[in-house]
């Protein structure tokens, strides 16, 4: 059993929202690439979708970073070390704080970009430099960017995990499975989102086998990993911690959350553009659940975030 | 006096079997670095500070350790009084975390959170496993004992030690303060006081802490960790990432089965129909 002494950083609400966008954003852009890179022409709407949902998804996250620190206006000392004498950039590979501050600048330019070519190929932008990313991002250079892009947002979704596990706080430093459960959940909250767009957008149903599929697969993983956290902080001796009043509500709605994803939203897999066959179901299951497993995933964070600082 | 000069590693013993809880070094502290009061704390005990932080660098621990029997004379058992301080670790956890390269070691072999360049993250709070650092609400930045850096510079000795009315601070070359804590330490031993303990003196806690301390009792008593769980928050970083990124790998295949297996689409509509620009 660890004992700790170390006092609560007062991470919360921004932090907590900043999370939740940053595994938005990174799973919804993981998402999208996998359906560009590996799908079928047919995913290509609800691969726009997902980049659409990345970049608006990223948007809040520098504000929410930038408005919890003490010193807001220093932000960019994240990046450049103003220490006289050895000025100049600062990367720490094994402090994830400097590290993510640096991945979500560069995950930032490739949603950016990805964002701007799916406007293009919506035809909702016209102009000349528009045209030109969205013609690189079609070449073989487009299907690297996009790749890598997809590691930079797997990276963006689960790294807030590693950064509260690199303390020395109760439960967060307790457990190696933070990381992984932010990712997984992230994932699983994209494509909860995605979804709940396809209502939007009739040609993005032709992915919704993908996406329902994906969804159970990601939440199956979420719940191999609270398996995990729970064994860990048992051995830490910090389970009362994490599980306490009331954040035991809050795990108990995680595991309610999981439900409609792992059983598939109750929707037919093979469901087109029409909603053919069960066009009910969808709209109910589209409308209502999605939301569930959002708000589910809002929940894991808050649960761990606060859990362990009050 | 203590010549001071950069180069050498200065440092604090704390011997907290002399230590009265007279706060002098409580108010010599504050007095010095200029900071603000703050809100009493009224508990059972005669500790009205709480806790170190942004406001309060040195801490006057009042720990009731009261028995049931009957105490006898001079065992020191009663009360534990501790004049807590930031520990400057050789291997410190807030200095490792810190992104942006506010917290530095000095000429001093001290650990030092530079006003200008903190930005107010807080992951040094996160980390430090002592608890003593706080964010300054009005400057917005960490702060915690700086081991009267100004002061150092200027050849002088920090302040709490030269308010200390029972030599419990001493200040000086850590070489030499390690010398006098395992005297002090010995002869406590002969007299028949073992339950005297030096903590951080050696580099089991931390690679060494230059400001160590005598203590009366098991460290956590006085709120640190024992030697097995002084552990870096760097720890964490193999197996953090590699669970981040087994679960991207697999995260990843799942994606590709779903994306190959799934059933036809009901109809093979040309999807570049939909508001798809000509590639002119």
């Amino acid at each position: 059993m660890t004992e700790h002494f170390a006092g609560p950083p007062d991470w919360t609400w921004y932090i907590l929202f900043y999370f939740f966008f940053a595994g938005i954003s990174g799973g919804s852009y993981a998402v999208a690439s996998l359906l560009r890179l590996f799908g079928r022409p047919s995913d290509e709407p609800a691969s726009r979708l997902g980049y659409y949902t990345a970049f608006v998804t990223l948007l809040p996250c520098p504000p929410l970073l930038v408005i919890d620190l003490g010193e807001p206006i220093r932000f960019w000392h994240m990046l450049v070390n103003t220490t006289p004498g050895d000025v100049g950039p600062i990367f720490k590979y094994w402090s994830p704080m400097s590290v993510g501050a640096w991945a979500l600048l560069v995950f930032g330019a490739f949603a950016t970009v990805s964002f701007i070519a799916a406007l293009v190929r919506d035809d909702r932008l016209r102009f000349g430099l528009a045209r030109l990313v969205a013609r690189l991002d079609r070449s073989w250079l487009g299907a690297v960017m996009v790749f890598l892009g997809m590691l930079l947002g797997l990276f963006v979704a689960g790294y807030t995990g590693v950064l509260l596990s690199v303390s020395n706080q109760p439960v967060w430093s307790d457990t190696w499975a933070l990381g992984g459960l932010f990712l997984a959940s992230g994932l699983s909250a994209s494509v909860a989102v995605l979804i709940w767009l396809t209502r939007f957008r009739r040609l993005a149903r032709y992915s919704t086998d993908f996406l329902v599929r994906g969804e159970q697969w990601f939440q199956i993983l979420e719940l191999a990993l609270i398996v995990a956290f729970t064994i860990t902080i048992f051995q830490a001796g910090a389970v009362g911690t994490a599980f306490a009043l009331p954040w035991l509500l809050l795990w108990v709605f995680v595991l309610i959350s999981l439900v409609p994803g792992i059983s598939g939203f109750g929707l037919p897999h093979a469901v087109g553009p029409s909603g053919r066959g069960d066009a009910g179901a969808l709209s109910a299951s589209v409308a209502v659940l999605p939301w569930l497993v959002v708000l589910g995933v809002l929940a894991l964070r808050a649960a761990v975030i606060f859990s362990a600082q009050f | 006096m203590v010549e001071i000069k950069p180069g050498t590693a200065y440092g604090f013993f704390t011997d907290t079997s002399v230590c009265i809880g007279c706060k002098a070094c409580e108010v010599a502290c504050k007095a010095w670095n200029e900071l603000d009061d703050n809100p009493p704390v009224f508990g059972d005990g005669y500790d009205n500070t709480g806790d170190l932080g942004a406001q309060n660098f040195r801490h006057v621990q009042f720990i009731d350790n009261v028995t049931d029997k009957a105490v006898g004379p001079g065992d020191g058992k009663a009360w534990l009084m501790m004049s807590d301080v930031c520990k400057h670790c050789q291997r410190a956890s807030c200095l490792e975390v810190c992104p942006t390269g506010a917290i530095i070691r000095t000429e001093f072999d001290t650990v030092y959170i530079q006003p200008d360049v903190c930005n107010g993250c807080r992951d040094c709070i996160a980390a430090c496993p002592y608890d003593v650092i706080g964010l300054d609400e009005h400057k917005g930045v960490a702060q915690k004992c700086t081991l009267c850096y100004d002061r150092l510079q200027g050849g002088m000795e920090p302040a709490c030690a030269k308010a200390c009315p029972t030599q419990s601070i001493q200040f000086g070359p850590v070489i030499e303060l390690r010398e006098k804590a395992q005297k002090r330490v010995d002869a406590l031993h002969s007299t028949g006081v073992s339950q005297a303990r030096l903590y951080g003196a050696d580099d089991s806690v931390y690679g060494g802490l230059n400001a160590f301390f005598l203590l009366m009792d098991e460290p956590e008593k006085y709120q640190m960790p024992s030697a097995q769980d002084a552990v870096l928050p760097s720890r964490n970083n193999k197996f953090g990432y590699l669970t981040t990124a087994i679960t991207a790998a697999l995260a990843l295949l799942g994606g590709l089965i779903a994306v190959r297996r799934r059933r036809p689409a009901e109809s093979p509509v040309p999807v570049r129909s939909e508001r798809e620009p000509r590639d002119d």
